[in-house]
């Protein structure tokens, strides 16, 4: 991020952590979120992506360090996962003013932005997982949020789909230039649309550009075997080692784009 | 929709202002109706069913305990309904037992502490099939006063907060992290429960209020295509119930209660022949 020319900060963690009955749910956490950029907090199950992400949003005050959020923060939300019971008639339409009232121009423009002009008549239970999503993408572009934050946003999502999605995100992002914070399970897929990748196991293990933080040993420690098929990319680079073992990438990382050749996409954006 | 069918009942009394009790039940009924269909839909999105019956049944609690203490029996079935919703809250924070056996225990306590306290109040006689099962033509010009002033304020604050309710059922995390709060829409929700539990009470009983909040709400929602819609439709399938099942229950001589309770399952009934696909939800895959 230092090679970025200042921004506008939208939201900035110092050392930030959240204190839970006695246990630590995560700490330590330095995190800035700038306009136009694309930050995505990886790490294991119970790692605290959750609970950082809700230090973001405001939904969790912060019990060490800080949270600055730009005043009138407007952020969009697009929640892991959404079931909605059968029980509940909801269509695309009347989801998009789930928590606020839009004109149907706005909810138009909003869907059209996402591909979805054809779904809003339609019933949010009969949505595929992908176009679910991308519904879920325009409800919270509609507000015209300042900050977007994505959790797991392909999750449920066939390679296809989820190739698509991260296209979308990019677009997203280039159209409102709002800022972005996704929470990912997996590295290999939203490296080439993310700026800067925060590997989360508790604290902070290791942060960068995905090239960094992907063959950083600390990462393949925490993924295990499913990254090693990644780590036959890795590059000898410059690393210095943290207390905890944690690795901190250079920061003028090589910035090799690693294609994944069983999935052998990377179209460049319309 | 009351004024309608109530003038021509009335003209047979011998008051000119709901006269008699008939007309008097179906005026009651009808407002009562009109507040359980909309708030009915959250407990059916919610799956608070079982919650409802939870609080219903600690109402007879509340009825002995006003008695006992010599408070307004409504004020204190409220009360009592509350604490009930307030104790399973706690408990559920608890991460023991699952909500499920909580709401076995609390309901089934509840109802049964009732009626033992109901069973020491020797020198009030309480007319036990009443309160479990409701005395709708029982109903006097000061209760309808209380069922409709209770409703229009319960139907007040449903409106008013209809977007974060409706934001926080669909999602209390999205609810949240967009500014709204999702924890008081669940406390208002269960306010309201209470309250539509205390003014119900007499009309319907404890062991029938939840049906009026479920089955007009889950006859709606084949018939509507927005939660708006399916309130709506809701509220006016609990009207036609309470029209048809005290009409049934003059014609046949049956427990007037009960067959409001029929006449809503019949409506459910038919309403599962009505093919919701081919109504709504459709998409239109020919612009793709």
């Amino acid at each position: 991020m230092l090679d970025k020319a200042p921004k506008e900060n939208l939201i900035t963690l110092s050392n930030a952590g959240v204190r839970s009955g006695g246990r630590v749910l995560v700490e330590g956490i330095d995190l800035t979120i700038a306009r136009g950029e694309i930050v995505t907090l990886i790490g294991p199950n119970g790692s605290g992506k959750s609970t950082t992400a809700k230090m973001v949003t405001g939904v969790l005050k912060p019990s060490m360090g800080t949270v600055n959020r730009r005043p009138d923060l407007t952020i969009g939300y697009v929640p892991q996962k959404l079931s909605i019971d059968w029980t509940l008639p909801l269509t695309v339409e009347r989801l998009m003013t789930l928590t606020g009232r839009f004109s149907p121009a706005e909810i138009d423009a909003a869907l059209e932005a996402v591909g979805a002009t054809r779904l809003l008549k339609a019933a949010v239970q009969e949505l595929s997982g992908g176009e679910f999503q991308r519904v879920l993408f325009a409800r919270a572009m509609i507000r015209k949020p300042d900050l977007l934050v994505l959790d797991e946003p392909v999750q449920g999502v066939d390679f296809s789909g989820e190739v698509a999605l991260y296209k979308l995100i990019r677009k997203i992002r280039d159209t409102t230039h709002a800022g972005i914070l996704m929470i990912s399970h997996d590295l290999h897929v939203v490296m080439a649309e993310t700026d800067t990748v925060i590997c989360l196991n508790g604290h902070v293990c290791c942060r960068g550009t995905p090239s960094v933080v992907k063959t950083s040993p600390e990462y393949l420690r925490l993924f295990g075997e499913r990254s090693s098929a990644l780590a036959l990319y890795q590059h000898h680079h410059d690393h210095e080692h943290h207390d905890d073992g944690c690795v901190v990438g250079a920061e003028d990382g090589h910035e090799h784009v690693h294609h994944h050749h069983e999935h052998g996409e990377h179209t460049p954006v319309r | 929709m009351a004024m309608s069918t109530c003038i021509t009942i009335t003209s047979m009394g011998s008051t000119p202002l709901f006269g008699d009790f008939f007309s008097r039940a179906l005026i009651a009924g009808l407002g009562l109706a009109a507040v359980t269909g909309p708030l009915g839909c959250f407990v059916v999105w919610r799956r608070m069913a079982y919650f409802g019956d939870t609080m219903a049944h600690s109402a007879l609690l509340g009825v002995a305990l006003s008695i006992l203490l010599s408070v307004n029996v409504t004020l204190g079935v409220f009360a009592v309904a509350a604490l009930v919703a307030g104790a399973l809250l706690l408990l559920q924070r608890q991460n023991t037992l699952s909500t499920d056996a909580l709401l076995g225990i609390l309901s089934h306590s509840s109802l049964a502490v009732g009626l033992v306290i109901v069973g020491f109040l020797t020198q009030v006689r309480i007319d036990l099939m009443g309160f479990l099962f409701g005395d709708i033509l029982a109903v006097s010009v000061e209760d309808i006063a209380i069922i409709y002033g209770g409703g229009t304020a319960i139907l007040a604050i449903l409106v008013l907060n209809w977007r974060p309710l409706l934001a926080a059922t669909v999602s209390p995390e999205l609810a949240e992290a967009e500014g709204l709060r999702p924890e008081v829409s669940r406390i208002i929700l269960m306010v309201l429960m209470a309250s539509v539990i205390a003014i119900a009470m007499k009309l319907v009983g404890v062991l029938l209020i939840t049906s009026l909040l479920i089955i007009p709400a889950a006859t709606a929602r084949r018939l509507s295509a927005t939660p708006e819609m399916m309130a709506l439709v809701a509220a006016v399938l609990g009207g036609l119930s309470v029209v048809g099942g005290l009409f049934g229950s003059r014609t046949w001589d049956t427990a007037s209660g009960p067959s409001i309770v029929v006449m809503a399952l019949a409506l459910f009934l038919v309403s599962l022949a009505v093919p919701t696909s081919r109504l709504f939800g459709r998409r239109e895959r020919n612009g793709a």
